[in-house]
């Protein structure tokens, strides 16, 4: 086949574009590190306040070397994969239930108004006082953060199926879980993922300010350490951790997301 | 399988909570390994029905029977093929046809080989890893179609099957339904607002008056099998398309 020259030039310009918006975000990055280094050699701002990278750095190798970095990630990490467990499946299976009997929804939505409608922060203590200092009531409020938008998810997600399809299901005389796992599930799938990548930022939140109030460790301890003593740059190496780990967990859900839902790019192309 | 209905009426409730009658009385029968084609004008319950013989909706009196038996809730026996062409939009083509074998729990292997042998009957070899937004009109409407032959159904029940399709594409699809059902003999219920595509199509053609749609005329088609696309410029053609036309005009007078 011939290959047209007028097209090879709008194909590699695509290609360029595509290139350059993979790489800005990447360049924010590298400016606001120079921006920070400059601030700090020029003594703009006091090194209690903004450490310069080469401190900060220094925090993180010497947290990394004596364990304790790794140590509380691990804590925090647990705390929240738990607890992200554990209201999601709950969320999503009352959902389920509440999408299938309306009646249920009015019984609960006082439960549930309530709980979506107090902040966080406020009812941390209380979880605290129930379920001790330890793990579980991180877990438990990262699950009670979690938990509403994995319910609002699910009910949206399947009284959205198509009445028309769920018909082609009763003609073909499918049972209840065969028209779970061939119609709702794949039909609600898309918003169900949409939920759980808000879940995974959320996850972060639950667990950290359940440290904030009280614990032995956790990511959230660290940072409540370390400011007690003054070290700065262990407080920023900490925030930095939580910063990955909520972008880690939130990729991976893109991914599981991006692989699953080929269908809908291949749609829309 | 022998269809029939008997002063079958539904009746819808508006928002207002009156009733209004969609269809009915009408009373007719279908007999085994027929092919009748059921004409009406638009909103005049011909879908409705179509869904009271699937046994999705229960009618408001009268009742719809199979072999005798009232039709209560969906027959294994009888396939439908829904107005829209009504795929899961995130299943391929092979999927979709596929459907029914999974819902009755056929293993992935004996469902694909079975899918596979229809596939070039209904010109759909290339596209099996396809989905449903990527295939044109009649691709999509073929692979409805193949979701009903799949099932070996003893009666299908066709609402629309090619409305939506341009002239053309609708005319070669109406011979390939022809071929495709010559092999086995089955009960067909078609239905349509075209004259010439009830004709063509069907061995009897009954016409539906506007809503409530009741049964105005019941014509036998005697023209020779298989039939073939010219066969529209025919004398006895145009003479069955008149009459028939006859009585539609009829109701709009
Ligand atoms: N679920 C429903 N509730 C209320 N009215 C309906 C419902 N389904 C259909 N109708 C009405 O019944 C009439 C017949 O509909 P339908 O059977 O789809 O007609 P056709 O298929 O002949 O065009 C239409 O006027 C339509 O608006
Ligand atoms: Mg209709």
């Amino acid at each position: 086949m011939q290959s047209n020259p007028d097209h090879d030039n709008y194909r590699s310009a695509q290609k360029r574009k595509l290139a350059l918006r993979r790489l800005s975000p990447l360049m924010t990055i590298l400016f606001l590190l120079l921006l920070w280094q400059w601030l700090s050699d020029r003594e703009l701002v006091s090194p209690i306040l903004v450490p310069p990278p080469a401190d900060v750095y220094a925090a993180f190798a010497a947290a990394l070397d004596d364990g304790s970095l790794v140590k509380h990630t691990l804590v925090t990490l647990g705390e929240m994969l738990y607890g992200l467990l554990l209201g999601v499946a709950i969320g999503l299976v009352l959902g389920y239930a509440i999408a299938k009997a309306p009646l249920l929804e009015y019984i609960l939505s006082p439960i549930i108004v309530a709980f979506q409608s107090t902040p966080i922060v406020a009812y941390a203590p209380l979880l605290i006082i129930w379920f001790g200092t330890g793990p579980t009531s991180k877990i438990v409020t990262t699950a009670v953060i979690v938990f509403f938008p994995s319910l609002v998810n699910a009910i949206v997600g399947i009284r959205s199926v198509s009445p028309r399809l769920r018909d082609l299901m009763t003609s073909l005389n499918a049972g209840p879980w065969r028209a779970f796992r061939l119609l709702e599930l794949p039909s609600a799938l898309p918003v169900i993922l949409a939920g759980l990548k808000t879940s995974t930022t959320l996850a972060v939140i639950g667990a950290v300010v359940g440290e904030f109030v009280s614990a032995g460790s956790g990511l959230g301890y660290l940072v409540t350490t370390a400011r007690y003593q003054f070290d700065t740059p262990l407080v920023i190496v900490s925030v930095l951790t939580m910063t990955a780990i909520a972008l880690s967990l939130y990729s991976l859900v893109a991914y599981v997301e991006w692989r699953s839902l080929a269908w809908q790019r291949r749609s829309a192309a | 399988m022998k269809l029939r209905v008997e002063d079958l009426v539904v009746s819808f409730r508006n928002p207002d909570g009156e009733l209004l009658p969609v269809l009915g009385p009408l009373s007719f029968s279908v007999s085994d390994n027929e092919f009748a084609c059921v004409l009406g004008p638009s909103g005049c319950g011909k879908s409705t029905l179509i869904q009271v013989l699937a046994g999705l909706l229960p009618p408001t009196s009268g009742a719809a029977y199979s072999d005798g038996q009232v039709i209560t809730r969906p027959l294994s026996g009888a396939a439908i093929m829904f107005q829209d062409t009504n795929l899961l939009p995130w299943r391929t083509v092979l999927d979709n046809i596929a459907l029914p074998l999974e819902v009755a729990g056929i293993s992935r292997a004996d469902r694909y080989r079975r899918v596979r042998k229809l596939l070039p009957q209904l010109n759909l070899e290339d596209f099996e890893r396809a989905y449903p937004a990527e295939l044109s009109g009649g691709m999509a409407q073929r692979v409805a179609l193949g979701r009903v032959i799949v099932q070996k159904p003893r009666a299908w029940l066709l609402d629309e099957p090619f409305g939506a399709l341009d002239a053309l594409t609708r005319e070669s699809l109406r011979l390939e339904l022809l071929q495709l059902r010559a092999g086995a003999r089955q009960t067909l219920i078609l239905v349509t607002h075209d004259i010439n595509e009830a004709v063509l199509l069907a061995d009897r053609v009954i016409v539906l008056s506007r809503r409530p749609g009741a049964v105005v005329a019941d014509i036998e088609i005697a023209l020779p099998r298989p039939r073939a696309a010219d066969m529209i410029y025919q004398r006895e053609f145009l003479l069955l398309t008149k009459e028939i036309r006859s009585y539609i005009d009829e109701q709009r007078a």
